[in-house]
């Protein structure tokens, strides 16, 4: 054919073919939704610390392992408290000339989806240990040590941030472990990462492939909770640690702990709900449960499952005590 | 992993017998060794007595050996039917006689073709592009090894420039832009002009792309390291201003190519031409869409980002190593392309569902649903040309396929067809929304881009080269190792990726159950493992590729002397020429 055989006509109309296609499935796509997409009301833009400490998350490659996505698919509720919507990202523009924008979305989840770790993990001293050496924390974890960000010092000068290095992990080290500036950037923005919550009236979009609930698992009246060891590693395991040790310097024991052995209620539910700062041995706990919207059944699972592991043989509690309790703190707090 | 666990490890046990095998060998040597020895000893005392006897012979015994030695040395001529006439092939019907001297123990298999004319500069050329894609592959494949061992051993060093996140995409984009791209490139640079019927216009213009391509991956490594890149999307991970030098690289080598297509002497354009021509300019449009650097607010960045990634791949990669295939398979198999509008149909195909699949990187993300739906429409689109491509190519072997038993190029065809097939109707099914649940985010991903870009890509790329280097050069390498070379590359190809997917596949089905996510960390241990395993063997097979390489560059004085009765009158046709001369 003659067309076939002439190159001034064949390859225009390959490029013409595959250039039209781009506009379609590309070009015009992707700059609709950049026109037509605004940030959510409830968003704050990035402080100077926090956007340098996402320059530092862009350097060292952290998206190839940490996606920022939460799909809308009931697997991913783990990960958010509503899918993620285009607004979500609609503030992240081009991080310089040079470099194109980072919405960092990511491709692998190696490790955990990062959408809503600020609220998930927000203390900074775990944080900063996470960082320095993941398995002092996580013992399974295979996330790469970023010891660069720190440095070693004989001695805490005035706004130096030392990190408690568990003995295990301190091998040739004579000094204090003291968090450089990139370090606590690092951490400041991935405690900005928080899911922002809809305007009101705005109908949350739904999770898909809901999860089918075996019926006989219902009926079954013995156990009616939630798996307390189960939602325990979910949300309280990285810093309290399987074995409910803590870590010395940084995190409490659970084990032997009069608070969870006690018969003080009330104090136990407002330290999961709310966090706690009394004990200046240890560092800051965060508000595990009102960040994870964990509901009474599943407090009262964690509850049960510290009262009664690790050697703790304490009495088991009802959901209806703890959910009293926390009616009380969520009136409390809206006031 | 606890040491006593290590045992139980299929890994650890399989390295085991690995080692013990020649250990038990090697006993045995011995045990032989120590038995001849003793035989020699007791042999020797038997000859001292035979040496007395013989001493004490008597004639007529002496007489009677000689008369048995008369009898038993009768032969036959040979020569009773022949007669004593010299045997004449008038018609030179016998020729290439080869001779088995020795044991077989590794079976011949054909040589190269001999050298058909290309000129020496081009020749230079080519194998410049060959020789750095050599480099970038076991530059790249080294870091791709480092960052694998990283999965099982994850304290084994604490440096920036070596961590993880900035490794991977030196990894990733050296195996890209370094190795196959220059690999490609190279490889067009024999191919265009061939089938054209020309020579190639210009020789020099092939140095600057190479140059500048080299640069762009020199460049881009050291600023992925140091800390800079783009931002994150895949093989996007080098700054722009890196990737133009990478781009005008490819945009000048396009001029050159089309200057000789118009020059062409066929009418014709052979479909070789279609498929690299266009994959150039395809890559061409794709980075600028992607790096033009005032534009993609928020998820326009991820649209981009899946239409880039999924283009660099198919009609880069795919596009031009199917050209290739195209001019390299009939040739090799001595016969033309069983259909020429199977390849024409594929060609168009391509074009029109590839462009569609970018975004099945990102279900039920945030991008809009009917973009979706449209990547994974077009990709199961993709099922019309892979089915034609693959039909294509195995139907040119058929009636062939005793060819490939004793060919040590054609089973890297062979391979590289079948994970055409296999892995591009993978990617078809891991574009579903069901696939996405159990798949998306875990390292099946990372399985099926190994044995798409690895077992389709680089498998037809060294069938490739090592048809043609043999004839650039004439030296060949031994089959030997070009044998070991295939076979630990395969090998380790599915000890990388099988034991991936499977692990990759409990994950998935871990996360749907809702378990803690450390667990799954914990689950994939073993797995890790077995990629590393599987990635060290990938790892020797370039050793040896680059060894290869290196026994057809080499220059080594070879002296021939003319055995056939051709050479013989040419060698004889030249003295007397040079002696006339004088």
């Amino acid at each position: 054919m003659e067309f076939f055989d002439n190159h001034k006509k064949l390859f225009p109309t390959a490029l013409g073919l595959f250039v039209g296609l781009t506009i379609i499935v590309a070009i015009l796509p992707a700059i609709n939704n950049q026109e037509n997409n605004a940030p959510l009301p409830a968003s704050i833009p990035l402080t100077a610390d926090e956007i340098a400490g996402k320059l530092s998350f862009i350097s060292n490659g952290c998206v190839g392992c940490h996606t920022q996505q939460v799909r809308n698919i009931d697997m991913d509720k783990m990960w958010g408290n509503r899918p993620g919507i285009a607004a979500d990202y609609a503030a992240i523009t081009r991080t310089d000339f040079w470099r194109n924008t980072a919405t960092l979305m990511g491709t692998e989840r190696t490790g955990p989806d990062l959408t809503n770790i600020g609220n998930r993990q927000s203390s900074l001293a775990w944080n900063l240990l996470h960082l320095y050496q993941p398995r002092a924390v996580i013992a399974k974890s295979i996330m790469p040590a970023y010891q660069w960000l720190f440095i070693e010092k004989d001695s805490l000068e005035k706004g130096d941030v030392e990190v408690i290095i568990p003995d295990k992990y301190k091998k040739g080290i004579t000094g204090k472990i003291i968090a450089k500036k990139e370090a606590i950037q690092l951490v400041a923005y991935l405690q900005s990462l928080k899911q922002i919550p809809l305007p009101d009236g705005k109908i949350l979009p739904d999770f898909l492939y809901k999860k089918e609930i075996n019926p006989k698992a219902v009926n079954t009246n013995t156990s009616s909770l939630p798996d307390g060891a189960l939602l325990y590693a979910k949300n309280c395991q990285s810093c309290h640690q399987e074995n409910g040790e803590g870590l010395k310097g940084a995190f409490p024991p659970l084990k032997g702990s009069p608070i969870v052995l006690g018969e003080n209620l009330e104090l136990y539910v407002t330290i999961i709900m709310q966090g706690y700062d009394a004990r200046p041995e240890y560092s800051v706990m965060n508000a595990v449960g009102i960040a994870n919207n964990l509901t009474p059944e599943e407090v009262t699972a964690i509850i049960n499952h510290e009262k009664t592991s690790w050697g703790n043989a304490a009495k088991p509690v009802t959901p209806e005590e703890v959910k009293k309790i926390m009616d009380f703190i969520n009136l409390t707090a809206k006031k | 992993m606890d040491p006593k666990n290590i045992l139980s490890e299929w890994g650890i046990i399989i390295t085991l017998i690995l080692i013990i095998i020649p250990i038990v060998v090697g006993a045995i040597i011995i045990i032989i060794k120590a038995n001849a020895s003793i035989t020699i000893y007791q042999k020797r005392k038997e000859l001292k007595k035979f040496i007395e006897h013989l001493r004490e012979l008597s004639p007529e015994e002496s007489d009677r050996l000689k008369q048995r030695k008369k009898e038993l040395e009768f032969t036959l001529s040979n020569n009773e039917l022949a007669g004593e006439t010299a045997p004449i092939d008038s018609k030179g019907l016998i020729n290439n006689i080869n001779e088995v001297a020795a044991l077989r123990f590794i079976e011949q298999k054909k040589k190269s073709q001999p050298r058909p004319y290309i000129e020496p500069d081009l020749t230079k050329l080519i194998l410049w592009y060959i020789g750095c894609a050599a480099f970038w592959l076991l530059f790249g494949t080294t870091i791709g090894e480092y960052i694998g061992i990283k999965f099982v051993a994850p304290d084994v060093d604490h440096y920036s420039w070596l961590s993880f996140g900035r490794l991977r995409p030196v990894h990733t984009n050296a195996v890209f832009w370094g190795w196959a791209s220059l690999a490609m490139m190279g490889l067009a640079y024999y191919v265009v002009p061939r089938v054209s019927n020309g020579p190639i216009a210009s020789v020099k213009t092939g140095y600057y792309s190479l140059i500048l391509i080299n640069a762009a991956v020199v460049f881009g490594s050291i600023c992925l390291m140091a800390g800079i890149n783009n931002g994150g999307g895949e093989y996007r991970e080098y700054i722009w201003p890196v990737m133009a030098l990478f781009g005008i690289g490819v945009f000048i080598s396009l001029s050159n190519f089309l200057k000789t297509i118009s020059n062409r002497t066929t009418k014709e354009i052979y479909v070789s031409n279609w498929y690299i021509i266009s994959a150039m300019m395809f890559l061409l449009v794709i980075a600028v869409v992607a790096y033009f650097p005032s534009w993609q607010t928020g998820l326009g960045e991820t649209i981009v980002q899946g239409y880039y990634m999924h283009q660099g791949v198919g009609m880069w990669f795919m596009l031009f190593n199917l050209g290739l295939m195209y001019y390299f398979l009939p040739q090799q198999l001595n016969k033309p392309i069983y259909s020429y509008s199977l390849g024409i149909l594929a060609f168009w195909a391509q074009i029109l569902f590839y462009t569609l699949i970018g975004t099945h990187h990102f279900i039920f993300s945030a991008i809009p649903w009917w973009l979706q739906t449209i990547a994974i429409v077009g990709s199961v689109g993709m099922i019309i040309p892979v089915v034609a491509g693959t039909t294509n190519f195995l139907m040119t072997f058929k009636g062939s396929w005793n060819k490939i038993s004793g060919s040590y190029t054609l089973p890297f065809y062979l391979i590289g067809i079948i994970f055409y097939f296999t892995g591009s109707m993978q990617g078809t099914a891991e574009a579903f929304r069901f696939t996405n649940l159990v798949w998306h985010f875990t390292d099946f991903t990372v399985a099926h881009s190994h044995l798409t870009m690895y077992g389709i890509i680089t498998f037809m790329l060294w069938g490739f080269i090592y048809t043609i280097v043999p004839r650039l050069t004439g030296r060949e390498p031994s089959q030997i190792t070009v044998g070991a070379h295939f076979w630990l590359a395969l090998i380790g190809l599915l000890f990388y990726t099988v034991p991936l997917m499977y692990g990759s596949t409990l994950r998935g089905l871990m996360w749907i159950d809702g378990k803690p996510f450390i667990e799954s960390v914990e689950l994939m241990a073993p797995y890790w493992l077995w990629r590393a395993i599987g990635g060290s063997l990938m790892w020797i097979s370039h050793l040896l590729f680059a060894y290869n390489f290196y026994v057809m560059v080499r220059k080594k004085e070879t002296i021939e002397i003319p055995i056939s009765a051709i050479d013989i009158l040419r060698a004889k046709a030249e003295l007397d020429l040079k002696e006339t001369i004088k």
